[in-house]
């Protein structure tokens, strides 16, 4: 199997949200990265948090339908961090010349553009969710965050049947999407 | 209801549990009912930024539990910090010897010992005796078990009546399974003849101990006692990554006859002598604290309330809820024991967390 072919099949697992698929890119690009930011005036948590980003970023995109490789992932993890770190240098007013420790990057700018809008508008569900109060949050976090069947649901929320946690799962679901959509409506 | 049966057939259909018929009819309906197509392309925008905020949760919670991994196996090292960094790594290198260095005396168990004095008609008269070491307990453990032998022999003569359960040492336990088993410290059940718990109603069970580990002091009970229900489902789950400096958290336990509820904040990430399996706490805890959750802001049980140091205030040592999951591992029959999965405390305010929690911490009774 050539590096492509390999690098298709990790992105694949990494998509299912597969562990040692994680835990390979982590093992892989992580001292690169954290080398890059350290030498850029970061620390070492800055480190981390950039990097867990790029790997959203890099989750967002292999997502994509549309999504074919173009360069290697050690390649786009490194411009994407790069990207996010001088960004976050400029906001902060720090930004100098930049140490580079990988030769070879790639434009993201559109992957980062995506990415923000996917980070806004998840702001903006969290948002929704904090106002809606309780059970109602807890319980459609369970369904449809945590995953777990109606009738464990009603069980957990004290109701007497999965069916009457339904009801009040719809009547949330509608309570939700309606401050949902005037946030979004109003531009958050 | 109509509404409610559109909105579940979209779901239905999104995830592609339709039969093909219904799947046809629905396809059917949308073409012939704008107002219904309009409805539906809204709702599977509104469910699918749900579904991708529930998908970066799922997978942020993976890179967390990776990034933790791997900073305890040091591929993800400290070197190369800067100042503010650099600091609070020397801090955390050498905080472990300064907190040796301020203590002196070393660790006591925070059990109470009850001395049964006196036996009137209806009520035990106890008498709190603050604790002083280990020695002294296992000292009146034994004396007591001479004692209650002698009780014993005397009821069986005097009356038919089963024999008041008479604790010599108490502390608190909470379920870990609805069907009954509860977990607490080691130290507690050592040198026990008879275990009882009770819980906020006062009702007592007898229960057995299934697991003891000395080293780890963490001991898996099991209520025997015919007259135990099962719960309904608990509230709080087990948490397995380590928890953050500073973190909230709080306690409940059983230091009176009474719950008590106490707060503080995570000080140290290791425990008493640097000692990795737990964590040093910032909290009011008391004799009979012992065995007691810890439980962050989201309801998630961090750690169990193990010990405390003599002669400083607030320093508290809790056993990692990691531990747990290796304990269970551990137990015989540990394909009967099941954690609780699904957390109802998570937003809840303070007041209703404890609410909620009050009916599964328990006081754990030794004879």
């Amino acid at each position: 199997m050539n590096i492509y072919e390999q690098e298709k099949q990790l992105l694949e697992a990494l998509v299912s949200n597969d562990r040692i698929a994680i835990e390979k890119i982590y093992r892989e690009n992580f001292p690169t990265i954290q080398a890059f930011i350290l030498k850029n005036n970061g620390y070492a948590d800055d480190a981390k948090d950039i990097f867990q980003e790029a790997m959203i970023v890099l989750f967002q995109k292999a997502k994509l339908d549309s999504f074919v490789l173009t360069c290697q992932v050690k390649t786009f993890l490194y411009s994407v961090s790069r990207r996010l770190w001088l960004k976050k240098l400029q906001r902060e007013n720090k930004y100098n010349d930049v140490t580079d420790n990988l030769k070879e990057t790639v434009s993201v700018d559109d992957e980062i553009e995506a990415h923000e809008k996917q980070n806004a508008e998840m702001h903006l569900m969290e948002k929704a969710l904090s106002k809606i109060g309780e059970p109602c949050k807890g319980i459609l976090e369970a369904f449809y965050i945590e995953k777990k069947t109606m009738p464990e649901i009603a069980e957990a929320f004290d109701y007497t049947n999965a069916d009457n946690a339904k009801t009040q799962k719809y009547k949330c679901l509608n309570r939700l999407k309606k401050i949902f959509f005037s946030q979004y409506k109003n531009g958050g | 209801m109509d509404d409610n049966l559109l909105l579940d057939a979209i779901e239905r259909y999104r995830k592609d549990e339709m039969n093909p018929e219904e799947k046809a009819f629905f396809e059917e309906l949308r073409k012939s009912n704008p107002q219904i197509d309009q409805v539906v392309a809204e709702h599977s925008f509104f469910l699918g930024e749900l579904e991708k905020m529930s998908e970066i949760k799922a997978y942020k919670h993976n890179l967390n539990e990776v990034e933790n991994k791997l900073i305890n196996e040091g591929v993800i090292s400290q070197k190369g910090l800067k100042d503010k960094a650099k600091i609070a790594f020397l801090w955390n290198r050498y905080r472990r010897t300064i907190a040796v260095a301020a203590s002196i005396a070393g660790i006591v168990s925070i059990s109470t010992a009850l001395i049964v004095s006196s036996y009137s008609e209806k009520k035990n008269v106890e008498v709190i005796t603050p604790l002083v070491n280990n020695k002294l307990n296992q000292f009146e453990s034994k004396l007591n078990q001479i004692e209650t032998k002698l009780n014993v022999t005397s009821a069986v003569v005097g009356s038919s009546e089963k024999p008041k359960f008479k604790a010599v040492l108490s502390a608190t336990g909470f379920l870990v399974d609805v069907r009954g088993y509860i977990i607490t410290n080691a130290h507690v059940v050592k040198n026990a003849r008879n275990l009882v718990i009770e819980n906020e109603k006062g009702e007592q069970f007898y229960a057995a101990a299934i697991y003891v580990n000395k080293s780890t002091d963490l001991a898996i009970l099991k209520i025997t006692d015919t007259a135990f229900r099962k719960v309904q489902a608990l509230p709080y789950t087990f948490s397995k990554s380590s928890t953050e400096l500073g973190e909230h958290i709080f306690t409940l336990g059983y230091p009176r006859e009474e719950v008590v509820y106490g707060e503080g904040y995570l000080s140290a990430k290791s425990g008493y002598f640097g000692d990795t399996t737990a964590y040093q706490i910032s909290i009011s805890a008391n004799p009979g604290n012992s065995g007691g959750p810890v439980i962050n802001k989201n309801g998630e049980i961090i750690g169990i309330i193990s010990s405390k140091e003599t002669n400083a205030d607030g320093v508290v040592f809790a056993i990692k809820s990691k531990n747990i999951y290796d304990a269970l591992a551990e137990v015989e029959d540990k394909d009967s024991i099941k954690l609780p999965v699904l957390n109802t405390l998570k937003g809840l305010d303070r007041v209703q967390q404890i609410k909620k929690l009050g009916e599964f911490v328990y006081i754990v009774k030794v004879n």
